[in-house]
């Protein structure tokens, strides 16, 4: 019984991610952008912009420059869930591949920066005024529902084991549509249905910021309006 | 002085987080759009019966025309990074400035109806119904941006506040409600070819004035054109040149480089405006029409290069904008930037060596530069990115021997913006204008008591008009403002003139510094 229900949930979950972000990314795609509008100084080759966007991706580089806190909290969370997403490839693969081997270790302890990261994030949206004045109850409900993935995912890892076996068993079937035996330990069950709420909500929330910053047009534009004539399709029926 | 500056804020620091006063600018309007204003910008005269359908379905095209709009209104996750960076935010500490709270005005509304979270679950999301109490605080807020993109820079995604501050007018202007100072100004360009106002005859009668002046001035003959077919340059600066001060001495400073470069231009009645102010409500329409005025004015005339003056927003609606609006640009000469900034045009001079200075004629002078906010974060001058901070610095040393920068947290891309830019240059904001420039006033005065600074250059009419208003509430005299080329002008030894006589016979150090 809590094996179907939990098959179904991520088979829906799954199916609202996949399609949710592909329509918002074609949507962001379809769309123009009328006019060229880089925050300058930005790069005038197509390669300074892949830097630029290398740097704000992978580095948070504007938000370094903006403020240290965020900043540190910020990428100490997402780094360490980029951590910890490789680690849990392990659940999807038969044999565990070498570099998903390789960060084991790193995505094991990842949980405590992880959960340091968005302590301090959530600490600073209460603490702060300005930040308090412009949250509402989903910011918060989000950072405490990543709390709990990564608070109940720890103490599966430190405190009280899963059977991670038959988990492990129970995945690898979902993959090939057979629902097998799923553990009914509340904690595992907790740490799977908030990962599904998780996904289910990506499309619809500002979680959306992960593929949304690639069509950022400030970020995004080559800094070459002189030398490249732009022209949005709409507008260039205005010309006729 | 005391006149109002008694409530003003003090800082510590030019960027000194104030703490939070909600509501310390609730209720301020700019002056509302009379219907014939509106009409000749091509919107309704007054509020419509059914401006609420008309709004959303306004925001929903916008969405479907601008991804900045769509992916701005989508992303932001409420770090908070940018709510310590607008500088009317600094100065009146009403927490609706902060940008992501003044996008949110904007946001809490198209999440209500358009996203599933507003429409099903509007309490978690902070979505809201659109009613008259939001048009009207939107209007209120949305002329509490002066749209120069500080918060763009910082935020990790370049959310651009500016793009959502533009399209809120836009959707305002839709319904009937437009600011006056703006749309009233707009119509001017369409009817008479400049913001002033000013017609072709008057124009012509000022530059004649002009150039006897400075005849007077210096014993040389140095020409103000205008309409001069076959000229090779035209050039577009705002209207302010023509008749504000300090503007005009950058005007006079144009001519002597143009005079001393032996360039033959002329100004355009027709296009007598560099200003473009369709940019500041967001009009894609109205900007374009702007600038096909200065496209037929290069074919009348015959011209072979477009330069021009100093001016923010108008580099920004030149340099990033011209070509798309009204390009393409193919009948005018290829060798040369399309358009060009003069002061592209004077440090390309200054490094062939055909401008001579004496730089103590601005030994009286100890200046500072303030970037201008428009060119500072959405154009560039030169061929590498920043020269945009580094061609006018370049110029000002070549001219004046006493320089120094403000704090690097409010200069280049980190610059504070005036307070007056975006379509706020009116009277009736001029409470939000004095309070939005104590983080620019404070920069200023750090430099006064460190280095003694006594005077503050730029290169933006607005940025000119607005700190010649201002500076007088914070201990300054209303001239500490100058225009760059103003202080080209004081330097510049124009050949056959008295100074070019004694440089000429004495010896050679004036005029081979750079």
């Amino acid at each position: 019984m809590l094996a179907t229900i939990y098959a179904l949930l991520f088979y829906a979950a799954t199916a609202i991610l996949v399609v949710g972000v592909v329509m918002r990314i074609r949507r962001y795609a379809r769309i123009a952008a009328p006019l060229k509008i880089p925050t300058t100084p930005a790069p005038t080759t197509a390669g300074g912009v892949v830097v630029r966007m290398f740097m704000e991706v992978v580095f948070f580089h504007s938000l370094f420059k903006s403020n240290k806190w965020i900043w540190l909290f910020g990428i100490l969370f997402h780094l360490s869930m980029w951590l910890i997403l490789i680690r849990h490839i392990r659940y999807f693969t038969v044999d565990v591949w070498w570099w998903v081997q390789a960060v084991q270790f790193f995505g094991t302890y990842a949980a405590f920066t992880f959960l340091i990261g968005l302590g301090g994030l959530l600490i600073r949206r209460i603490s702060v005024e300005r930040i308090r004045y412009i949250s509402s109850p989903s910011d918060y409900l989000m950072l405490l529902l990543l709390l709990g993935i990564g608070a109940s995912g720890a103490m599966m890892r430190f405190v009280a084991h899963t059977d991670i076996v038959s988990v492990k068993a129970y995945i690898l079937g979902l993959m090939r549509f057979h629902i097998g035996h799923l553990p009914s330990d509340p904690v595992l069950l907790v740490h799977l249905g908030s990962v599904a709420l998780l996904m289910i909500i990506f499309p619809i929330s500002k979680l959306m910021h992960a593929p949304g910053l690639f069509f950022s047009p400030s970020r995004n534009q080559i800094d070459n309006p002189r030398e490249k004539r732009h022209l949005a399709p709409w507008a260039a029926k205005l010309e006729q | 002085m005391a006149d109002g500056a008694d409530d003003l804020r003090k800082m510590e620091h030019p960027l000194d987080i104030p703490c939070l006063k909600p509501g310390a600018m609730e209720g301020l309007k700019p002056f509302i759009a009379a219907p014939e204003h509106q009409e000749k910008v091509g919107f309704p005269g007054e509020l419509l019966p059914d401006w609420k359908e008309r709004a959303l379905e306004k925001m929903a095209e916008l969405a479907e025309k601008n991804r900045a709009f769509q992916v701005y209104l989508d992303i932001c996750v409420k770090c908070g990074a940018c709510t310590d960076k607008c500088h009317y935010f600094l100065g009146t500490a009403d927490p609706k400035n902060m940008p992501v709270a003044r996008q949110d005005l904007l946001r809490s509304v198209y999440r209500r109806y358009f996203t599933f979270a507003g429409k099903y679950f509007p309490w978690l999301v902070g979505a809201r119904d659109l009613t008259k109490e939001v048009l009207d605080e939107w209007y209120s807020y949305y002329h509490q941006c002066s749209e120069c993109r500080r918060c763009s820079v910082f935020c990790p995604y370049g959310i651009d506040t500016a793009e959502i501050t533009m399209a809120a007018r836009e959707i305002l202007d839709s319904v009937g409600v437009g600011q006056k100072y703006s749309n009233e100004i707009i119509g001017k360009v369409k009817d008479v070819g400049n913001n002033l106002g000013l017609n072709p005859k008057a124009l012509r009668a000022t530059l004649e004035d002009l150039e006897e002046e400075l005849e007077e001035d210096t014993g040389v003959s140095v020409r103000i054109p205008l309409d001069e077919k076959g000229a090779d340059v035209l050039l577009v600066t705002p209207s302010a040149d023509f008749f504000a001060e300090p503007h005009i001495d950058g005007l006079l400073g144009y001519a002597k480089v143009f005079h001393e470069a032996g360039v033959s231009w002329t100004i355009s009645s027709y296009a007598s405006e560099a200003a473009n102010f369709g940019l500041f409500i967001g009009s894609y329409e109205n900007m374009r029409e702007i600038s096909l005025r200065i496209r037929k004015a290069a074919q009348d005339l015959g011209v072979k290069r477009i330069i021009f003056g100093e001016c923010g927003h108008a580099w920004r609606v030149a340099y990033s904008y011209l070509n798309t609006l009204a390009g393409p640009w193919d009948f005018l000469d290829q060798n040369y930037p399309i358009p060009q900034h003069i002061l592209e045009f004077t440090w390309g001079e200054i490094q062939k060596g055909t401008l001579k200075f004496d730089k103590s004629q601005n030994d009286h002078i100890r200046l500072t530069y303030h970037d201008s906010c428009n060119v500072a974060r959405a154009t560039r001058m030169g061929d590498t990115p920043g020269g945009q901070f580094e061609i006018p610095r370049n110029v000002i040393k070549s001219v004046c021997n006493n320089f120094f920068d403000m704090a690097d947290e409010t200069t280049r891309e980190s610059t504070l913006c005036c307070g007056g830019g975006g379509g706020l240059l009116t009277d009736d904001l001029m409470d939000l204008r004095v309070k939005g420039s104590i983080p620019r006033m404070t920069a200023l005065q750090e430099v006064t008591e460190e280095h003694g600074v006594t005077h503050m250059a730029a290169i933006c009419a607005i940025c000119k008009t607005q700190f010649s208003k201002v500076m007088p509430k914070f201990g300054y005299d209303m001239d500490s403002v100058v225009s760059v080329h103003q202080l080209v002008s004081n330097a510049i030894i124009l050949t056959g003139s008295e100074e070019d006589e004694d440089a000429d016979t004495g010896t050679e150090e004036e005029t081979s510094d750079e």
